[in-house]
């Protein structure tokens, strides 16, 4: 019996180590290939690591093209849409765990629903607003539409509501008005979920790439993941570029990811959230 | 007495207030690129609109165009396929490694755990660059391994079946990580004590697996395949870097099309019918799912 279960443990770990294998190899494959000169990037018999390891690709990335453009595009896109989301989605998670008022529940399964749909089966209709509003070919059409992210509220309200009323009711008593109270005591409170949505509006707002697809035009305003997909979009391909550039947009979320790992992993197994 | 009454109500007044004060932004954004754009969409469907001119009311003389269109009835068959192929894949594989990941006595479970999950928080354009630089024909590792070990180089990308292929494998590389956590938190839930009666009893691996962990794990598994659906029948950005919807158009999903005709071929009255088409598809699809998993309640 004993033996058997060993050998079940070994069997275990061994297709673990495996599938561990299986699913980082094509990242370690892409960043190894990326220092590779491009002589050697389709050079035979093709070999794990680069015999001359170079940074050429690098450099010449951000000399043939405006990377540094699109960082920089990309990075003001995220970070001030998840500034807003935090801001809204808390203020709006709050008050549905918080406050009773007339509309309540409606509103609040209204947005739920939403979660239920893709964005992607009104996606005509929503640029017509989007250029209606004057945001067509700005940065702000794709900063403001994804920020009311009905996950953002669900996951807020399910925080706010283990938290006792009590607390609110004391600080009343004291004479704080409501938004003193929100923003003194709740914010403070509510870190660990405020994290959480962080990480997840960042890596989602970093890789987003329908919406700026359709909202931006011109080439100086690309976020990373345009600029990347239209090199790859042509017939031939510059690998060398487009390697060391898919590198490149990785690794802001690769940092947020080895920052928060822990806080990820555990947000998502009590929380099983939805992507976008 | 009275004046308390009134001190209360205006106490409560005054919360109101703070409480539609707190959900005015996000009501705003909701309705503004939400609520409205579903509201056009479907009067959208009902016009000629290219985006700049003056809409034309054609009554039902889109979806008309749409269901007469042999291409999007391949579309939509790919669809289902892509769908009924790499839903169940996902589900597979991810609660096969969250089984093995929860195995007593695993060692560098943390590091194993973040390198499966690492995959989903790539963006999708540069999974589809990736996998299509693996899979590559000529200068591809794939290929090159296939050829070591004596087989003949498979044209991944540029066949019908193997593109479809690919596309799933892909897929299920890239989203197999984020279900296998959400599987990991229904396995942790469920209490150790049930598998130990269970073997005291002398049930089987197996048995216990059917019995207990399958049973007790459904609402997690009903989010899974809702979540996992929907995935499925949004992905776009993945085949554009991927296959670039080819070759010809055998790994076109829905989306694609959607964005195509409305986008490229500027034609918005039709691409709104078309999502309109897909939003009763997905409708039905979820309504029959929480029909046959009851919300996913025990």
């Amino acid at each position: 019996m004993n033996q058997r279960r060993n050998i079940y443990a070994i069997l275990g770990s061994l297709l673990l180590i495996l599938a561990t294998f299986v699913f980082i190899f094509p990242v370690l494959w892409i960043v190894l290939s990326s220092f590779k000169p491009g002589n050697e990037l389709f050079s035979y018999p093709i070999t794990l690591f680069p015999k001359n390891a170079t940074v050429e690709n690098y450099i010449n990335t951000f000399n043939q093209y405006d990377f540094l453009l699109y960082f920089k595009n990309t990075f003001i896109v995220t970070v001030t849409s998840t500034i807003i989301t935090l801001a809204i989605n808390t203020m709006a998670g709050f008050a549905f765990a918080k406050y009773r008022f007339r509309g309540r529940d409606l509103l609040f399964v209204a947005f739920l629903s939403t979660t239920m749909l893709p964005t992607e089966v009104i996606m005509s209709p929503t640029f017509t607003v989007v250029s209606k509003l004057g945001l067509y070919n700005s940065l702000w059409g794709i900063i403001i539409p994804p920020i009311a992210t009905p996950t953002g509220i669900f996951l807020m309200r399910q925080y706010f509501l283990s938290v006792p009323d009590s607390i609110l009711e004391s600080a009343r008593i004291d004479g704080a008005k409501e938004r003193t109270i929100f923003w003194r005591l709740m914010v403070p409170i509510a870190k660990p979920v405020i994290s959480t949505l962080t990480i997840f509006s960042f890596m989602w707002r970093w890789n987003d790439f329908i919406w700026p697809l359709l909202v931006i035009s011109e080439p100086k305003k690309y976020t990373l993941q345009l600029a990347i997909s239209n090199l790859s979009g042509q017939f031939s391909i510059d690998w060398n570029t487009l390697l060391s550039a898919s590198v490149i947009s990785m690794i802001p979320v690769l940092i947020v990811f080895l920052i928060f790992q822990k806080n990820i992993i555990d947000s998502m197994m009590s929380s099983g959230l939805k992507e976008g | 007495m009275a004046r308390g009454k009134a001190s209360i109500k205006s106490y409560e007044n005054q919360q109101k207030r703070a409480a539609y004060a707190f959900i005015l932004p996000n009501f705003i954004i909701f309705t503004t690129f939400f609520l409205i754009p579903a509201v056009y969409g479907v009067i959208y469907s009902f016009y000629k609109h290219d985006g700049w001119s003056k809409p034309k009311f054609i009554g039902w003389n889109n979806y008309k165009a749409i269901l007469a269109d042999p291409v999007f009835w391949k579309v939509l068959q790919q669809t289902f396929v892509y769908a009924i192929v790499s839903v169940p894949l996902v589900f597979a594989v991810s609660l096969l490694l969250a089984m093995l990941l929860t195995q007593d006595g695993i060692k560098g479970r943390g590091l194993m755990r973040a390198s499966i999950y690492w995959p989903t928080m790539i963006s999708t354009v540069i999974v589809g660059l990736m996998w299509r630089w693996i899979f590559g024909e000529n200068f591809g590792i794939i290929n090159y391994l296939i050829q070591l070990f004596g087989g003949t180089s498979v044209p991944w990308l540029t066949s019908d079946f193997f593109a479809k292929a690919t596309v799933i494998v892909a897929t299920v590389w890239s989203k197999a990580g984020f279900f296998m956590i959400i599987f990991i938190g229904g396995l942790e839930s469920i209490p150790t004590s049930y598998y130990e009666a269970a073997t005291i009893d002398g049930a089987s691996k197996l048995r216990q697996f059917w019995n207990i962990t399958l049973p007790l794990l459904k609402p997690t598994s009903f989010l899974v395949f809702v979540l996992s659906i929907i995935n499925a029948f949004k992905e776009y950005p993945l085949v554009l870097t991927l296959t670039g919807g080819g070759p010809g158009d055998s790994t076109t999903y829905i989306v694609q099309y959607i964005y195509e005709t409305g986008f490229i071929r500027f034609k918005m009255g039709f691409a709104s019918a078309a999502s309109m088409i897909m939003f009763v598809i997905l409708a039905i699809l979820t309504l029959v799912q929480f029909k046959i998993g009851r919300g996913g309640e025990v």
